[in-house]
């Protein structure tokens, strides 16, 4: 993937306003992306941050209320119909054929975007044996499990070679043997080029996973880039722990001019350790052994965590619950 | 100590222990066939959809359009005659329904019991699929994604409903040549080929546009309004019991079910298998059929566009 590489989905000031007699409910409130061919992109955001619906509305699944989203070059409002031919999608719910056997919802899948009956069977046979699925070729759709149900939703979206793939929350409520497995998939997927954007609300899944990320929340996107862009912009610390033979006292970080530094947002003392949450966390550990041995204090151990993702995420969409 | 035993592991194993070739997934992409969709190799496939999921159900479907007309002409036209119940029969009354006199009620129930399976297995063989299809999981959103306008997609739940419904009103006819007391056999004859076929594929498009129009507005919880408000109602009053014109001794309910879309396939059939009998003119049958196909499709294709997109 390169700079110049053409843009998979292009969204400008993209908008969605529910209206009821209870009043509207703005999901989407002037989202901008741009995620290049190519690339493994996210959306990661808690619940009702409006992921969902930015999918729906790139899917032609939902109608825009506002501005413009492209997707492999089409306009999801004026030629929604030049969009599903290049899209493959998993939604979040299961939406497979329950009337149908699994060859046949992707024997049918395929025959929609226009192979033969004949190719459609070799198709068929094709996803199901890559997928895993051989054994289960015959059984009808509400019988599978839910790894199963997920696995065959993917090829299905997978029939058409799609220029780009959307997978909403595709991990959810999956045990973690199916989830890893599903990742493997999706790499793989990747690997060949395949153009992939991604909701979760599962932390290790984006950093897996995804090229880029777009952390959303309330109907915007609040930071977007690498994983190590965005902790490094997005505010979240790094947190020193110094741990001391002796008690600590309260004093301390005052003392030794801890608070008085622009790069420490918070520094507190507990028992026999001090935490000292930095942003610049270069030099700080070996500061605070100083500090503690100016004071007759000796170390006992001494660790530093660097920012997750999740507490990127945290720092950015607080620690409220939602729904 | 922990004894850890490790169950059939191996890299990449799918759980349930089948396997899946990071190979394979690769070939997915690059081996595969560039498709080229038209919309009318989608709207066929669709079709063929809807005929294999008829097919596999096709003894609960059968099993479902039998019963109704079943039991109707075995309690008119076998059980009834049978116990007494000459009060049925409207021959040579000089009424509206048998001018020409020595017409049985099952000759008088024919047309209307076609007309109650048009309706019936239209509504049925529509809307409840949709009900299921925007349930919680919304299914409706496999063929949503099909590369072809919602509206058409619309358009095939429309033609996929109105083949059940044809189906289920022919049916009709075995059953009522069958079923019947020694003397009650309906005296029915096509008598015209072209309007029985106007008829038969207006009729089935008109109430399966009507399943369509319900099925995208109801509730899904509230279904059983549909029974009670809606089929119940249709049907009683739908002039399968007697020709409308017989009616004229209630002036106002004859002008109160000039509303109902049953009464015109009663009366086109009538006129078609029972010309003997009084029935509305033809001009007024082809307009009603016609133009509620065209009202109760367009308003359809527009809720079930705004419910797949909302």
């Amino acid at each position: 993937m390169t700079d110049t590489a053409p843009a998979a989905i292009t969204t400008r000031d993209l908008r969605k306003t529910y209206r009821s007699a209870r009043g509207d409910v703005e999901a989407v409130r002037g989202v901008d992306l741009n995620v290049p061919s190519g690339e493994f992109f996210g959306l990661l955001g808690p619940n009702g941050a409006g992921k969902s619906t930015t999918i729906g509305m790139l899917t032609t699944l939902v109608a825009p209320t506002g501005g413009t989203a492209l997707v492999a070059g089409h306009d999801v409002a004026k030629d929604p119909v030049g969009v599903k031919r290049r899209i493959g999608v998993v939604t979040q719910t299961n939406t497979l054929d329950m009337q149908l056997t699994v060859a046949e919802n992707l024997e049918f899948r395929s025959r929609f975007f226009g192979l033969s009956a004949g190719q459609a069977r070799k198709r068929a046979a094709q996803l199901i044996d890559a997928f895993g699925l051989g054994d289960r070729r015959k059984a009808m759709a509400t019988q599978l499990s839910g790894g199963q149900a997920r696995r065959l939703m993917i090829a299905r979206a997978l029939v058409h070679k799609p220029e780009v793939l959307f997978l909403d929350e595709p991990t959810a409520a999956l045990d973690p043997q199916t989830r890893v497995n599903l990742w493997n998939i999706l790499q793989v997927l990747h690997d060949q080029g395949q153009t992939v954007l991604l909701t979760t609300h599962y932390m290790e899944e984006a950093e897996e996973l995804c090229d880029r990320i777009a952390v959303v929340d309330h109907g915007t996107v609040l930071a977007e880039g690498t994983v190590d862009e965005l902790k490094q912009d997005a505010g979240a610390e790094t947190v020193v722990t110094v741990r001391f033979e002796e008690q600590i006292k309260p004093d301390f970080p005052e003392r030794m001019g801890l608070t008085a530094r622009s790069s420490v947002s918070s520094a507190e003392t507990d028992g026999d350790q001090i935490r000292v949450f930095s942003s610049e966390p270069e030099g700080l550990l070996g500061d605070l052994v100083e500090m503690g041995t100016r004071e007759g204090l000796h170390v006992r151990d001494a660790t530093q965590t660097k920012p997750s993702l999740e507490t990127v995420f945290l720092a950015l969409t607080g620690r409220e619950y939602r729904e | 100590m922990a004894t850890v035993t490790t169950p059939g592991q191996k890299a990449g194993g799918a759980p349930g222990g089948e396997r899946i070739a990071t190979a394979s997934i690769a070939a997915l992409i690059n081996d595969a066939i560039v498709p080229k969709p038209s919309l009318r190799k989608t709207f066929a496939a669709m079709m063929a959809r809807e005929f294999r999921v008829l097919a596999r159900n096709a003894i609960t479907t059968f099993v479902r359009s039998v019963m109704q007309p079943f039991l109707f002409v075995f309690v008119f036209a076998y059980v009834l005659p049978k116990i007494g119940g000459g009060m049925m029969v409207a021959g040579g009354s000089g009424g509206h329904g048998a001018p020409g006199g020595g017409v049985n009620f099952a000759t008088i129930l024919v047309p209307g019991l076609m007309a109650s399976m048009l309706l019936m297995q239209g509504i049925m063989g529509t809307t409840m699929p949709l009900v299921m299809e925007f349930g919680y999981q919304r299914t409706i959103e496999d063929r949503a994604l099909a590369p072809v306008p919602l509206g058409l997609l619309g358009i095939q739940k429309i033609l996929a409903g109105a083949v059940q419904s044809f189906i289920g009103a022919l049916i009709v006819f075995p059953i009522v040549l069958l079923v019947h007391a020694p003397g009650q056999a309906p005296h029915v004859d096509v008598t015209n080929w072209a309007v029985f076929a106007v008829v038969m594929v207006f009729g089935s498009t008109m109430t399966s546009s009507l399943g369509m129009l319900l099925g995208t507005l109801l509730d899904p919880r509230k279904m059983q309004v549909l029974f009670a408000v809606v089929l119940l109602p249709l049907t009683m009053l739908g002039c399968v019991y007697y020709p409308w014109s017989a009616l004229s001794a209630i002036k106002w309910l004859q002008i109160v079910t000039l509303v109902n879309p049953m009464v015109y396939m009663a009366e086109g059939l009538r006129a078609v298998l029972t010309p003997s009998m009084h029935h509305m003119p033809l001009w007024a049958v082809f307009l009603a059929l016609i133009g509620g196909t065209l009202l109760f499709g367009t308003l359809g294709i527009r809720t079930f566009r705004n419910r797949v997109v909302n």
